[in-house]
């Protein structure tokens, strides 16, 4: 790995350790995204190796889990052997056979990070973290927070050290007990190396120094390190940097031991330093216990996707093409809507449905009415310059007490507890036994208002605000609609309504409540998007264009934009008042289509829900959905992404028959009207940072739920609305908690592309994330439409891959599947038996 | 109808046992039993208030077990029920069975769901204990019954590092409330010359009579109490602890931290007013206790940026109003704003998570920027400066280290020669000595005999000094801490000749606890070699059953109420003279620093990150 010279380079420091840090950004702004992205520039198994050595994570599921699985037969027989066949040679299959499933390792050694700065408590026997930790914490929290305090930091304008700085020359106390750390803090005449002179002495050590000491507390370096880069996502604005966090910790620092020991009565770091702790980006050696992790997880993951590939490969759908559609709907690629796509198609054969990222190819930000920011409502990396504003309709939002900061004042509270706190007491009865949706419920049919209007279309360029253009004009929503329907291949054929569904998700108690929404439109609902594609495509101007680019939208067809809330499966429709009569009937036939398929999907989900008997009707099982969604005390109102294994770029026949049990992205896309590549070009970008993230984001906080996901939800409190801790000393906890991943299964993602290997070779070379696949840290495979031979990519290549299943079983009745599998488990591959 | 108060004994008792037993895979049982206790409790004793009240709500009580009688003296435990005890049961029963409820399925595939149910129940023993009784000594069963339910459930976490660290500390200060109760009980005894019931407290002749000759004693035991119930309601100095016991689940945090058990400092007051409410020094006291806890605790609150501390000052502070409403003799007054507090502080600790969604979305639409100020003039000075100190707790958490467990420390890190052999031989000469003293007594010159109690019982106290800040060798730690309970009777058995049995009945206890215990540290040193006071091990990780056993032991030396050690405790206090107040104090102060070393010593081999799983643990500072 890089060496590094013993002059500290201060900038470079800092640098590095906001490339490692935790990159979550506050809770509101959520974004899946791979935890060890530091790492990506290494191969998937060394860059693990790396960090577990370097930062101390745990990387793979633990060797008796792997071995619990191998012998459940989660992990073949026939795939292990074949792996360790390939990478091994089949001499040593024994050998290797007998390292992963009998030999007994012991690792129990520490990781680098921590080892210099631990010799505090060594050789000075002092315990420097519980001295500054309490302390910086609060300070920074209250620095940062958001709303939740009523006495907010007096001084903020010039950023956090000027502010600690001003507040203290203007009181009569003191942040610092003794004075050294206080005339350090008004002076400014020195620089962060001379106080880590004092700290830690020895210039060399100054890097690992302050990785030790910012990785001790990551979760809040992290949240100041993404402040510092995207100061928008805080509505009440702070100024920090991580520098100014460092600083301000040494001076802590300074203040703890000159207050132990007594001013100039102690010796920096290095001077009682009895060894030298490996530096921390030293090579990582390779070990026999490591590799054989990695060993298992290759099985683990090859058992399912052997399997799926057998899948796709013997499916044989009935190619159908039918001119008369009952209709079609355009989902998101969300896993959660693979399995509403399969029930409509159930419910209604004669519909047709697609898959596309949900911000369906307009990307702007929002603002409501009445709204003071706006929301960006396209995948993170895009940065767009369009907004669209929500005009002509009024709604308030409803106040709750409990809430409220008079309930924390000393006579406001004695008010309020002789008089609301029996309220309360009621409260809490109905909460407990008829749960419904309140005012501390967040919702997705709230992000925007069905009544309202929408500045869609733009009439004059110079009408722009906060530097975009307010709506696109003619043109510009001519490119988004041909763009979006050429990607998913829907170019003629066209049904009478075409619905294109957003999604969003609702919860109560949930301070995850951002994640489950659409991660295409940066972790917001939805609904907005659809509403903008609709009018858009069905804007006569628009169609025109399109006709003469030769997609030929005929009158009869109304696109209608709908939302879906995937935690309650409910699902409203948009602008419904401007369908004819006509439609106004169709409409109403696929809206009961629509409700029975919602229904059906409640069911398939309610196995994973042990607080639901799925043996219910569908409709029954349906409102115990509802009702749980606003349950107080339902930690997990929908699973979101657990279980996420897959995205298949292709046509809906090559997927359509297989049960995947929603752990599949499905992308539409037509290799036949895209023989180039020109528009899978521009659906595999996002690929890899929207369903990689997710599924690294999950495979980490499963492995590993304690440092890189939060640990239970059950103690966590709401620190400063940015970010939750356990109790009110703990650090900030980035990740994901234990109620979302549990029963997701730690493998990397799998891309199946539907195309000629050379094509996707191509194409993949051209991203700008090609790193991920290069390195393995998402699978990526390539299916050839006409012959179904299947490659797989493997070192900037791809190689012909022959499944080992031969067979897969058919499923005559999804409903036995979905009333009989264990609550955790997931299910095997099927193919739906066609009647 | 007297007999009937039993029943609310009876049942937590009866569900907590049951709940022990049941198997741990078991969420539904394990949850439906706890729900069912909960609710026939609440049930029938609301049929029950509904009886009484229709009798023209009287003050019941009932002496319902002698457990040792002398002479001159009788321990017995005694149950009694009024409109406070009402109030607080109704209270008490109506939220736990609410947030039993609610934990069923919130609790879902959590390690520890049946520890949790489990905890929950002996919590709700141990509360309805304390408002049931009906004299001090039923009380303190209570008490520490819940003093060790709080330490398990703000530990219930017990692999990550800080709710083992908050939990031990909170557990100390709740020992500090129970040397006011124990100094108390021991005054009571001379005041009265018998185990007094609450109920003959409220006999004004009698009190008064007795006030008028031993006025400095009713003081002292009203200012004991108060310290105990200041201790438990978070009042000043204390107040820290209350934020740091939100470490367990959130429902855990809600109704016990958030309601019932911070409220218990009230309930003493309440209880014991007949007693303090003639003397108007103590009254101005707790009036003015209140007020500055309540000024204090609304500043901090108002700084908090994290929900759950900003709910626990909010709370902190209304309880002060409740102890000035206390102080200006508004009992009724002061019961409604417990019950509208703890209604309102459950809810709002239950509905907490859902701030962000709720106050981001106000905030989207409601914010304005705040206006800048920074300016140079006097009273803003003085606001910066409350700002800071708010923010800093007013040091309330770093003067209890400074003032209370850090001289203890500095002492026992003075006793660094002792080891286990010279303890053992110490213990061995001079205890012989004493003995042999004992013995020919007569022909001590009466100086010495004076002497002797005070020199066994601060031998006693310098041990268990050491136990409590030996950082190296649990077994000296325990042994230290066992020993400590020879050297009390030692020092007792100079004052006056009282049989074997008291003897036997106290040491009983001690002696097969300390055995149980010794033997669980023999086990987990031989099953994991290193084992010292240092850190934190965690070894419950591997090895919860061993864990549980030594939890046990831990009980049963430190006097709890299953052994009959605690029987003992008493007789032995009832034992100590009048005028011997520095003997109280000494007995008292090694009885509590016995009891956080106990805990201190399982907390630190059993609970904590485990220290052989690195790479499974969460970071020491989450």
């Amino acid at each position: 790995m890089e060496t590094k010279k013993n002059a500290f380079d201060e900038q470079a420091v800092i640098k590095d350790l906001k490339k490692y840090l935790p990159a979550q950004a506050p809770l509101k702004d959520f974004i899946f995204q791979n935890n060890l992205e530091a790492f990506q520039r290494f191969k998937f198994h060394e860059g693990l190796n790396n960090a577990s050595e370097i930062l101390g994570y745990k990387v793979y599921l633990s060797l008796h889990e792997f071995r619990a699985l191998y012998e459940s037969e989660r992990i073949r027989k026939d795939v292990l052997e074949r792996i360790l066949i390939q990478k091994k040679g089949a001499a040593q299959l024994d050998h290797w056979k007998e390292k992963l499933i009998e030999q007994q390792y012991h690792h129990t050694h520490s990781p680098r990070v921590g080892l210099l700065r631990s010799n505090w408590k060594k050789e000075y026997k002092i315990d420097l973290n519980s001295l500054v930790h309490t302390n910086l914490f609060r300070i920074l929290n209250s620095y940062i927070d958001q709303g939740i305090s009523i006495w907010n930091f007096p001084v903020w304008e010039h950023g956090f050290l000027r502010s600690i700085k001003d507040i203290q020359s203007h009181s009569f106390t003191s942040f610092f007990s003794t004075k050294r750390a206080k005339a350090f803090l008004m002076e400014e005449k020195w620089d962060l190396s001379d106080l880590l002179k004092i700290v830690v002495g020895d210039e060399s050590l100054f890097e690992q120094y302050l990785f030790d000491q910012q990785f001790a507390h990551q979760g809040w370096s992290g949240m100041v390190s993404v402040i510092e880069d995207k100061p928008h996502t805080l509505i009440d604005q702070k100024k920090i940097t991580l520098k100014e966090l460092i600083i301000f910790e040494l001076l802590l620092e300074i203040d703890a031991l000159d207050k132990h020991f007594g001013e100039g009565k102690w010796q920096p770091l290095s001077k009682k330093l009895r060894t030298r702790p490996a530096r921390l980006f030293e090579d990582v050696p390779h070990t026999e216990y490591h590799e054989v992790l990695s060993l298992w997880q290759e099985a683990f993951e090859w058992t399912y996707f052997d399997e799926v590939l057998a899948g796709l490969q013997i499916n044989k759908p009935v190619q159908k093409e039918k001119a008369d559609k009952s209709f079609q709907a355009m989902f998101c690629i969300d896993d959660r809507e693979c399995s509403v796509r399969r029930y409509l198609e159930q419910v209604d054969p004669a519909c047709d449905t697609y898959g596309t990222p949900g911000f369906f190819n307009v990307e702007f930000y929002f603002q409501p009415l009445q709204g003071k920011y706006y929301t960006k409502l396209c995948p993170a990396p895009v940065t767009p310059k369009y907004l669209i504003k929500e005009v002509g309709s009024n709604s308030k939002q409803k106040h709750d007490v409990h809430f409220e900061k008079q309930t924390h004042s000393l006579l406001g509270g004695l008010l309020i507890s002789q008089t609301l706190g029996f309220w309360s007491a009621i409260k809490l009865i109905t909460t407990i036994f008829r749960p419904t949706m309140s005012t501390s419920a967040a919702s997705s049919f709230k992000h925007m208002n069905k009544a309202a209007k929408l500045t869609i279309q733009n009439f004059n360029p110079e009408e722009r605000e906060n530097g975009w253009q307010i709506g696109f004009t003619v043109e510009e929503m001519a490119t988004r609609v041909e763009g979006l329907l050429r990607n998913v291949g829907l170019l003629k054929h066209f049904a009478p309504i075409v619905y294109m569904v957003g999604h969003g998700a609702s919860s109560v108690n949930n301070p995850y409540y951002t994640t489950m929404d659409c991660g295409a439109c940066s972790c917001r609902p939805g609904s907005v998007n659809a509403r903008a594609f609709c009018f858009m495509a069905n804007h006569k101007e628009v169609r025109a264009i399109l006709a003469n680019k030769g997609i030929v939208i005929p009158d009869e067809t109304r696109f209608i934009g709908g939302l879906h809330d995937t935690t309650r499966d409910d699902v409203i429709f948009f602008d419904e008042d401007t369908l004819s009569i006509a439609h106004v009937a169709y409409h109403a036939k696929n809206v009961r289509v629509f409700e029975q398929a919602m229904a059906l999907n409640a069911k398939e989900r309610s196995r994973r829900f042990v607080s639901i008997n799925s043996k219910l009707s569908p409709e029954k099982i349906h409102k115990k959905v509802q009702i749980r969604s606003v349950s107080l005390f339902e930690p997990r109102p929908e699973l979101d992404h657990a279980t996420n294994a897959l995205t298949v770029v292709g046509r809906r026949a090559t997927t359509k028959g297989l049960f995947l049990d929603r752990r599949a992205f499905l992308n539409s896309f037509d290799y036949s009207t895209d023989l180039e590549g020109k528009y899978l070009l521009g659906i595999m970008g996002p690929i890899a940072p929207v369903c990689g993230g997710i599924s690294l984001n999950y495979y980490f906080a499963r492995v590993d739920n304690q440092k890189l996901g939060s640990g239970t939800k059950l103690p966590h409190n709401v620190m400063g609305l940015v970010g939750v801790a356990n109790g009110i000393e703990g650090d900030l906890r980035p990740g994901l908690p234990s109620q979302m991943i549990e029963s997701h299964d730690p493998i990397r993602h799998l891309v199946v592309v539907e195309h000629f290997p050379e094509v996707v070779l191509e194409i993949v070379k051209k991203l700008s994330t090609y790193e991920w696949y290069l390195n393995g840290w998402m699978h990526l495979v390539a299916l050839n439409p006409e012959t179904k031979e299947i490659s797989v990519f493997k070192d900037g290549a791809f190689e012909i891959y022959k499944p080992l299943t031969q067979t897969i079983q058919v499923l005559d009745d999804v409903n036995y599947l979905i009333e009989n599998t264990d609550s955790q488990a997931n299910t095997p591959v099927y193919f739906l038996s066609k009647n | 109808m007297k007999l009937l108060l039993n029943l609310f004994i009876f049942i937590p008792f009866f569900g907590f046992i049951i709940s022990l037993f049941l198997p741990k895979k078991n969420e539904g049982l394990i949850s439906t039993a706890t729900v069912l206790t909960v609710g026939l409790h609440l049930a029938s004793f609301l049929a029950y208030v509904g009886y009484w009240l229709s009798i023209g709500a009287p003050t019941l009580n009932i002496k319902d077990m002698v457990l040792f009688g002398e002479s001159d003296y009788e321990f017995f435990i005694d149950f009694t029920f009024d409109k406070i005890g009402a109030v607080y049961l109704v209270v008490g029963a109506f939220l736990t069975f609410l947030v039993t409820l609610y934990s069923r399925s919130y609790f879902h595939r959590e390690d520890g769901y049946k520890r949790f149910f489990n905890t929950i129940l002996f919590f709700y023993l141990g509360y309805n204990i304390i408002i049931l009784a009906g004299n001090l000594e039923t009380l303190f069963i209570g008490w520490e019954i819940l003093g060790i339910s709080s330490f398990l459930l703000i530990a219930f976490y017990r692999n990550r590092y800080l709710p083992v660290k908050n939990a031990v500390k909170i557990f100390s200060i709740y020992r500090i409330g129970d040397v006011g109760i124990l100094l108390a009980m021991w005054m009571s005894h001379h005041l009265w010359h018998e185990n007094i019931t609450f109920v003959k407290l409220s006999n004004y002749e009698l009190v008064h009579d007795h006030l008028q000759t031993h006025s400095i004693i009713g003081i002292t035991i009203s200012l004991m109490i108060l310290i105990a119930a200041a201790a438990k309601s978070a009042q000043l100095p204390f107040s820290s602890w209350l934020p740091r016991a939100m470490e367990g689940p959130t429902p855990s945090s809600a109704i016990f931290y958030g309601s019932l058990s911070v409220h218990l400092g009230i309930f003493l007051l309440l209880r014991t007013q007949p007693l303090w409410e003639h003397q108007l020094s103590v009254r101005i006291l707790i009036g003015v206790l209140g007020l500055s806890t309540s000024i204090i605790a609304s500043g901090i609150a108002r700084v908090q940026s994290s929900v759950k501390s900003q709910i626990a000052y909010s709370s902190i502070s209304q309880i002060g109003l409740m102890f000035i409403e206390l102080a200006f003799g508004l009992e009724d007054w002061a019961l409604i704003h417990f019950a509208g507090n703890a209604f309102l502080r459950t809810y709002q600790l239950l509905v907490s998570p859902s701030v962000v969604s709720y106050l981001i979305r106000e905030q989207f639409y409601n914010f304005v920027p705040r206006p800048l100020t920074l300016e140079d003039s006097f009273p803003k000075k003085i606001e910066y400066s409350f700002y800071i100190l708010s923010l800093k707790e007013w040091n309330l958490d770093s003067i209890m280290y400074r003032y209370f467990w850090n001289p203890l420390k500095w002492a026992g890190r003075k006793l660094e020669f002792v080891t286990v052999r010279r303890a053992i031989v110490f213990f061995g000469l001079v205890y012989v000595i004493g003995l042999v003293c004992e013995y020919y007594e007569d022909s001590i010159p009466e100086i010495i005999k004076y002497l002797l109690p005070y020199c066994f019982s601060l031998i006693g106290l310098i041990m268990v000094l050491k136990a409590f800040s030996e950082r190296k060798n649990v077994f000296l730690s325990w042994i230290l801490i066992v020993m400590n309970s020879f050297w009390v009777v030692l020092a007792i058995s100079f004052n006056e000749h009282f049989s074997f049995e008291d003897v036997y009945i106290y040491l009983s206890g001690i002696v097969i606890a300390g055995l149980l215990g010794y033997i669980c540290l023999v086990w987990i040193k031989k099953l994991e070699r290193r084992i010292d006071m240092k850190q934190f091990h965690g070894h419950s990780y591997k090895h919860p059953k061993i864990a549980a056993l030594f939890l046990l032991a831990c009980l049963g030396v430190s006097g709890f109420p299953i052994s009959p050690t605690f029987l003992g405790e008493d007789l032995i206090f009832s034992h100590i003279h009048e005028d011997q107040i520095l003997l109280a104090f000494f007995t008292a102060l090694s009885f509590i620093i016995d009891g956080i070393a106990l805990i201190r010593i399982y907390a630190r081999v059993f609970l904590g990150p485990h220290v052989k799983s690195q790479y499974e643990m969460a970071y020491r500072s989450s």
